[in-house]
């Protein structure tokens, strides 16, 4: 932005934390090392379903260098089971399968030695007896009562069976002039960071304290640890100065380290999991949404969509977690950008003898909008209109903000018009749609995709209490502490750890904005959680919103501090006080300097007005803006900020070979006011990416016997420089009225629309052809097979 | 079996396991964290260091193998002329661009782009695609990774023209 409103806000700026990296001196968890240190191997099940009848330590036990094995037996005497956040008691998860295996690549005994290598090679002696059961993957075969349960105590397979209307569905879908219906899925996919999960526990026995470092992105952390392993909370101190490498929501890591927690404990020995590559895909705990959505939609002649009912059905593996809870999000963006008047959401979770799904990037959002857009693109054909001119006419206007949508969250602000003006005239458009025509007739397919979508961001995570009424979450504050030292510098703290996200640079940038003081010179610092103010980490694309609002209200608090003893030391009253640059200045020309507020503050207390305490130190425990109230009649605010973004693509492939390529990507981004635009632009450009890869390459593909096919990078493909383009990125700024800059989420941007882009495209291209993809990947296997298929079929 | 390996320039001596891959070697017995493991099967790069200048992956090159040839990992890239704190025209491009997130494949992609720019000074935007295409990264898409090196070979030609005036 060139209106300099901001000093620092919104201005190019170095993000501090790149030094570091771009050197090799991050501290990822697996660069701690310890001289002590007892290394831990899994051993894993290959079935998908079994019961386990006997485990023959003996042999591994012999060898030397092992120091331990321990199996879920021992686990589920010694420990509780870890946290679910539905009201599922009888679906109980433990770190090692307890009693039976409920997928491939489950693990079934830890094997702790001197080295990574020695207990790896004794895990391939443990000789594992254990009876094949029936097993069911497929989410509609699961609900079928006749499906075997995963867990048998819970008795069937359902996790979640929710449905909810919000406004006159029937009145709507009756009075409409069209309805049509269809089904997509979203494939099994992730975010996959480069790194592994990894975790350290130790245990010391002298002071009662469990250190955990682990490369985990979880909120609440400490607390389940805590109580899956039977500690008081303050027995627990998670270290939030390890950088990890890369999360975007999956970097859970509960199991592993109330697992290390408790070989920490039990062999007094520091105990270390470094998750290889195998372990991680198969087992990890970090499968993405796998969903079936089943909708039908009324409108009218003119465009206008009026109602939809949608069926969600997300597979979520074979155990529950925070996973279900992925359903429920979309609900505060369950119309998208559109005037959408009435919903019915019907939202099930089942087990299934898959990998456990976790939270990833966007929390169910992306699937959900790739659901919507399909929606429209479909209405769209049906009517034989614009695409385009389709969304022009459904979207929200400007006018209309804030915007209450059926399932009773109200949208902030946006402009979705304009936006997507401008980027058809960024990406020239008719130029855009020429191209297409040319590579057409260059005997390519050839097609625009188009979707427009919502991020919400900076939640209250108010579905847990919408999908569990005995959950009463109303609250996912964040906090932030500063403190003025006695030379006057500023130090930070920030009770989280970071995935790239930049929290060191928004929060000194956003200190800096507020006190005009240098953010480079600002220290930003990450104490463990026992010397941490209430949190919930970043997820949810909320921490520019709610540890950018922290900071900002922190720094304001220590600002009044600052004028107040100013005010004080010259004899004005504060109100007519002018602080500039850290200097506080009379109307008649005096002033009082920063210097000498913090010589007063911390030396001279005589200086100060009566009854201040010493010191320049403030902390701010930020509630979630528009958050606080529990669901009402099946609705509740979900997010107070709505972040818009318009993708524009043109995508081209050869119909024998059918290899999806991008020729031109254009996405306008609204994310409000930006705290920083490298990391802003960066994080737009890296979900796109991701999004590449969940429409095109990415799955965890599992074959008919429960084997998961995609275990390593050679078959879980992911998008290389090759498979991403350059993306023309178009801004826009939008201020949120519910924050303090007027800031909105950007941590998920870009992948909750790119998939609902590209499937777009690829649809449009082969649209003469009665061809509908309608399931993500659209792998090019899949394409020219179609293509082929329908090419013989014409004959 | 003792091996010795010659890591930016000096010789560290070990007592091994015929097995021991080189990534493991240069973390756990030279102790340089910088090289990382993603996932040692040779797709990803995050553990890219230079074997005899070029780019190699050390997760897939046994430590007994590297014997005898000169390995440069992240921590001596450009080592020889820089001061403690300073950092090379290559990794100052990188924080310009801000073309990194959580910094795991980052140096993975400074040596990719290093290898790159000594045999192609003035490369294409494809150039750099292609030279980093070994490198999976899954925070930027690549984008601002492109930019930084484009600008690292642009102020690497630069740095031998005569300054504005001068």
């Amino acid at each position: 932005m060139s209106d300099q409103k901001y000093k620092f806000l919104s201005q190019p700026r170095r993000v501090v934390e790149d030094r570091r990296f771009v050197v090799g001196k991050g501290r990822y968890i697996a660069d701690y090392d310890h001289a002590d240190m007892a290394h831990v191997a899994l051993l894993a099940c290959h079935l998908p379903a079994a019961t386990i009848d006997d485990i023959d330590t003996s042999a591994a036990l012999a060898m030397p260098g092992v120091i331990d094995v321990v199996t879920g037996a021992e686990l589920a005497a010694a420990i509780g089971p870890l946290m679910n956040g539905l009201d599922t008691p009888n679906v109980r998860r433990y770190p090692l399968a307890v009693g039976q295996v409920r997928y491939a690549g489950e693990w079934v005994c830890a094997v702790i030695a001197e080295s990574r290598a020695v207990a790896e090679d004794a895990a391939e002696k443990i000789r594992l007896q254990t009876t094949a059961l029936p097993f069911v993957l497929d989410s509609e075969q699961a609900l079928q009562e006749d499906s075997p349960p995963v867990h048998p105590d819970h008795q069937s397979n359902v996790l979640l069976d929710k449905q909810f209307v919000w406004g006159s569905v029937d009145d709507d879908f009756a009075k409409a002039d069209h309805q049509l219906s269809f089904s997509v899925v979203w494939g099994r996919n992730s975010t996959v960071p480069i790194e592994t999960f990894g975790v350290v526990a130790e245990w010391n026995v002298w002071e009662q304290i469990l250190d955990i470092r682990a490369s985990v992105q979880m909120p609440k952390y400490a607390d389940q640890i805590a109580r899956a392993l039977g500690l008081a909370g303050n027995q627990v101190r998670v270290h939030y100065d390890i950088d990890v490498g890369g999360s975007y929501g999956v970097k859970r890591g509960i199991k592993h380290a109330v697992l290390t927690g408790y070989l920490a404990r039990k062999l007094h020995r520091p105990v270390r999991l470094i998750e290889d590559r195998l372990e991680n895909m198969r087992a990890g705990d970090a499968h993405g949404p796998e969903r079936k959505f089943d909708i039908s939609v009324a409108f009218d002649q003119d465009g206008t969509v009026r109602s939809m009912k949608m069926r969600a059905l997300d597979n979520a593996g074979a155990y529950a977690g925070r996973a279900p809870f992925q359903l429920g999000k979309p609900i505060g963006a369950i119309v998208g950008p559109y005037r959408i008047g009435s919903v019915a959401y019907q939202a099930i979770s089942v087990t299934t003898n898959k990998a456990v799904q976790e939270a990833v990037r966007g929390f169910g959002q992306a699937p959900t909008n790739y659901a919507i857009e399909t929606a429209i693109d479909r209405v769209a054909a049906y009517l034989q209109m614009d695409r385009l001119a389709l969304r022009q006419h459904n979207l929200i206007r400007a006018d209309e903000f804030p915007y209450l949508i059926p399932s009773g969250s109200t949208y902030d602000s946006g402009d979705y018009h304009q936006v997507i003006d401008k980027v058809l005239a960024a990406a020239e458009y008719p130029k855009l749609v020429a191209r297409c025509a040319e590579l057409r007739n260059s005997g390519m397919m050839a097609g625009i995709g188009i979707a427009a979508c919502l991020e919400p961001s900076g939640g209250n995570s108010s579905f847990e209490p919408l999908l569990n009424e005995n959950n009463q979450t109303t609250t996912w504050m964040e906090s932030c502490q500063i403190n003025i030292d006695a030379l006057g510098t500023v130090i930070a703290r920030i009770h989280t750890t970071s995935s790239g996200q930049g929290h060191e640079t928004l929060v000194s940038t956003v200190i800096g904005e507020v006190l005009e003081i240098e953010p480079d010179s600002i220290r930003v610092t990450r104490p463990n959680s026992l010397e941490s103010l209430p949190g919930n980490s970043p997820v949810g694309s909320r921490m520019a919103i709610m540890l950018g609002g922290a900071a900002a209200r922190a720094a304001e608090k220590l600002k009044h501090k600052i004028i107040t003893i100013a005010a004080h030391q010259l004899q004005c009253d504060a109100a007519t006080l002018r602080y500039q640059g850290g200097t506080t200045y009379a109307a008649d020309g005096r002033s009082f300097s920063w210097d000498d507020v913090v010589e007063l503050a911390h030396r001279q207390i005589h200086g100060l007005p009566d009854g201040m305490d010493p010191g320049l130190a403030s902390f701010d425990i930020m509630q979630v803006p528009t958050g606080g109230a529990l669901p009402k009649d099946d609705k509740v605010q979900m997010y107070p900020c709505y972040s818009f973004e318009f993708h524009l693509v043109l995508v081209a492939f050869d119909p024998v070979i059918g290899k999806p390529e991008i020729h031109a990507y254009t996405i306008g981004h609204d994310c409000g006011t930006v705290i920083n635009p490298a990391i802003v632009s960066g994080m737009t450009y890296g979900g796109i990416a991701h999004g590449i890869g969940a429409a095109l390459l990415e799955e965890f593909a599992y074959d008919e016997s429960g084997q998961l096919m995609t275990q390593s990078f050679l078959d879980y493909l992911m998008p290389s420089s090759h498979e991403v383009p350059d993306i023309q990125l178009v801004k826009h700024c939008t201020p949120s009225p519910h924050t303090v800059f007027g800031q909105k989420g950007s941590g998920e941007s870009g992948y909750l629309g790119a998939p609902a882009a590209i499937s777009s495209a690829i649809n449009h291209a082969v649209s003469g052809m009665d061809i509908h993809f309608t399931s993500l990947p659209i792998r090019m296997s899949v394409i020219s097979d179609a293509i082929a298929n329908a090419n013989r079929s014409d004959k | 079996m003792n091996i010795t390996l010659d890591i930016n320039g000096k010789a560290t001596t070990a007592s091994i396991e015929p097995r021991l891959t080189l990534l493991d070697f240069l973390r756990d017995v030279a102790g340089l964290k910088g090289t990382h493991a993603g996932c040692e099967h040779g797709v990803c790069g995050a553990c890219t260091v230079l074997l005899d200048g070029d780019a190699v992956r050390s997760c897939l090159v046994l430590a007994a193998q590297a014997e005898g040839s000169h390995i440069t990992t992240i921590e001596a890239v450009d080592g020889a002329d820089r001061q403690p704190g300073e950092l090379s025209i290559i990794q100052d491009a990188f924080c310009e661009t801000h073309g990194l997130q959580c910094g795991y494949c980052t140096p993975g992609m400074v040596l990719a782009a290093k290898t790159l720019l000594q045999h192609t000074p003035a490369p294409s935007r494809e150039d750099v695609r292609e030279a980093i295409s070994g490198n999976i990264c899954r925070c930027t898409g690549y984008v601002q990774i492109v930019d930084a090196i484009m600008l690292a070979a642009e102020r690497l030609q630069g740095r031998n023209q005569p300054a504005d005036g001068a």
